[in-house]
């Protein structure tokens, strides 16, 4: 049982970096039309973003969980207004080939520096030990890594549905000429969003720093689980890609469970599933 | 919205013409390249990808769908045909046809699934099923893992040819090539090739008609991965190994940056695209990781400013279709 309880813990925390990533690509693309292939190298950056801060600057976790989302979303920002703003109005594939070769960029280039090993990020002092609940024994970082996404998650649900400037975003999405003439400024909140987009990205790369390692390839093979992800929950809303996000990583923890040798498959496996009984996905509206 | 081959010319005979001896150009120039100091080895690879481009480009440039997994024809292609030669012993005809055979099961099995979703969707579902078969192979033990099927044996083609001589070896992998090249040739200049063009400019309005559009781009699919699936099986009689990099979604970006760079929707654009980046691979190969780098400053450089690619742009300025 215990082992069955520390996978169940296992992909709650796959969950959290499944639910922050295909959240930020449902954000980027509900503005922007774009599927972020470099999604998965923008995490990569944030976690290289924290371990710079750590050993250059000995600036430690906690302040790099703010600092490294907001230098990772500035270097987005400055992406959105050199290259993505000129793909508006084109078809959607350039967006995907744009993204595709920026993650190559971007990999190869810290690949060409840091080799493909990882570099190891110690956990902070705080969130050191674990906590022996009675049925487990709880690392006391990855239950913080389960809870503080969890809370991101929902703060970012609450900011796009609930608040005005959300309200703006979504009506944005719908018609901007329309939200243009109310005399807001549309083209600077499709880059503060693809910002924010990238900015849960790179706040996912420094969670998870200290338990997976820095390495410059690890958002390369992580994002196509994400677009499974996606492609299962079907982006159609920012919920649906949070529940999609936790409930595909702990299907994927009870995989490796009871059945080891599908786990790296099972995410692939339940697309297929959906795609063949509700290709819409489980949330989602009509491409 | 503008469509990803916004400015393709209408068939008329004219263009037909151009293309013929354009075609008839490219078979000279490259039955003679054994005669010239070329590295035979370094043009054999090439024709396999730029036929493996052309069925990519059959699919996006004529279906408009960009599938993001077309490396997984090529590889089970070629895992099919290495098994049956080595381990089954059989004639290089029947290996290539056991790779054919399971590069097209496979398509009509990845496309009745696919073709559900359109667009992005699409592209996201065909690169996660490629994962899915680069995960099963990694551990079938069929494939022999990270170490790949080594040493495979090349034969007699048909009892007479030697596959073993590079020159042989080099005429019938041009033979190969031809042959797909102008199937798709005669299928984009078919019925079917103008409804597939149909269904790429407006789908909506190709159903309005009357057209089952998916079954139309079902059988794009298949006839795509199958002909990538006999480029796959081509390539490991000139590689003599099929291991796990060909089933790698890397390789899928590649092939779309091949026929990105040649020109997507031209007739003669992936051919290009694919003898560039091969080429490149080949002579760049000193910088290592920087390769990678410069992959990904090509693919920003022909998205953000010439979306036609080489011989789009080439086709453009003269008005002629290439």
């Amino acid at each position: 049982m215990q082992a069955l309880y520390a996978q169940l813990l296992v992909g709650l925390i796959n969950g959290s970096f499944y639910a922050l990533l295909s959240l930020g690509l449902a954000v980027i693309f509900g503005m922007l039309n774009i599927i972020n292939f470099a999604h998965g190298a923008l995490y990569m950056m944030g976690a290289f973003c924290a371990y710079f801060l750590l050993n250059i600057a000995g600036i430690g976790y906690w302040p790099a969980l703010i600092i490294a989302p907001i230098v990772v979303g500035i270097f987005g920002m400055i992406l959105e207004r050199t290259m993505l703003q000129w793909l508006a109005g084109l078809d959607h594939l350039y967006g995907l080939l744009l993204t595709f070769g920026l993650a190559l960029i971007i990999q190869g280039v810290f690949q060409n520096y840091f080799g493909s090993s990882g570099l190891p990020y110690a956990i902070p002092s705080e969130l050191q030990g674990g906590m022996n609940l009675g049925f487990m024994f709880l690392p006391i970082y990855r239950g913080w890594v389960v809870v503080f996404s969890l809370i991101v998650c929902f703060a970012t649900w609450y900011l796009i549905e609930k608040t005005r400037l959300g309200a703006n975003l979504r009506a944005a999405t719908e018609n901007p000429t329309l939200v243009r003439a109310f005399g807001i400024n549309v083209p600077r909140m499709i880059t503060l969003t693809y910002g924010l987009g990238v900015g849960l990205a790179a706040l996912a790369g420094v969670l998870s720093a200290p338990i997976n390692q820095v390495r410059p390839l690890m958002g390369a093979d992580l994002i196509i689980v994400v677009f499974a992800v996606v492609v299962i929950g079907g982006m159609g809303s920012i919920m649906g890609s949070i529940i999609t996000g936790f409930a595909l990583g702990v299907i994927e923890g009870l995989t490796k469970y009871f059945y080891p040798e599908a786990s790296n498959t099972v995410v692939f496996v339940l697309m297929v599933l959906v795609l063949l009984l509700k290709p819409t996905g489980l949330t989602g509206r009509a491409a | 919205m503008s469509a990803l081959t916004d400015d393709s010319l209408p068939v008329t005979p004219q263009a037909m013409r151009d293309e013929m001896i354009v075609f008839a150009a490219m078979a000279v120039l490259l039955g003679m390249v054994p005669l010239t100091g070329i590295y035979p080895f370094f043009v054999m690879q090439a024709l396999c990808f730029a036929l493996l481009a052309c069925a990519f480009n059959l699919l996006i440039g004529y279906g408009g769908l960009l599938s993001f997994g077309h490396a997984m024809f090529l590889g089970t292609a070629g895992y099919c045909t290495a098994h049956a030669l080595k381990v089954w012993g059989v004639t290089p005809e029947l290996g290539i046809l056991v790779g054919v055979a399971g590069a097209a099961a496979l398509s009509v099995v990845t496309g009745f699934i696919s073709i559900r979703r359109q667009g992005i969707y699409f592209s996201m579902i065909t690169l996660a099923l490629s994962q899915l078969l680069y995960f099963i192979y990694l551990q079938v033990p069929f494939t022999h893992g990270e170490d790949g099927i080594q040493g495979i044996p090349q034969g007699y083609l048909f009892g007479i040819f030697d596959l073993s001589k590079p020159t042989v070896l080099y005429y019938v992998v041009l033979a190969g090539f031809l042959g797909g090249f102008l199937l798709i040739y005669r299928t984009i200049n078919s019925p079917f090739g103008e409804v597939l063009k149909a269904i790429r400019e407006n789908e909506p309005r190709a159903i309005s008609l009357g057209y089952k559009t998916d079954q139309y781009k079902l059988l794009a699919f298949i006839l795509s991965g199958t002909i990538a699936g006999f480029a796959g099986s081509l390539k490991v009689f000139v590689a003599q190994n099929a291991s796990l990099t060909d089933v790698h979604w890397t390789m899928s970006g590649e092939i779309v940056l091949m026929t990105l760079v040649g020109g997507l929707g031209t007739v003669f654009g992936p051919v290009v695209g694919a003898f560039v980046i091969i080429a490149m691979q080949q002579y760049l190969a000193g910088f290592g990781q920087w390769v990678t780098v410069i992959q990904g400053v090509i693919f920003v450089a022909c998205v953000l400013t010439f979306r036609r690619g080489v011989i789009g742009e080439i086709a453009h300025y003269f008005r002629r279709s290439l």
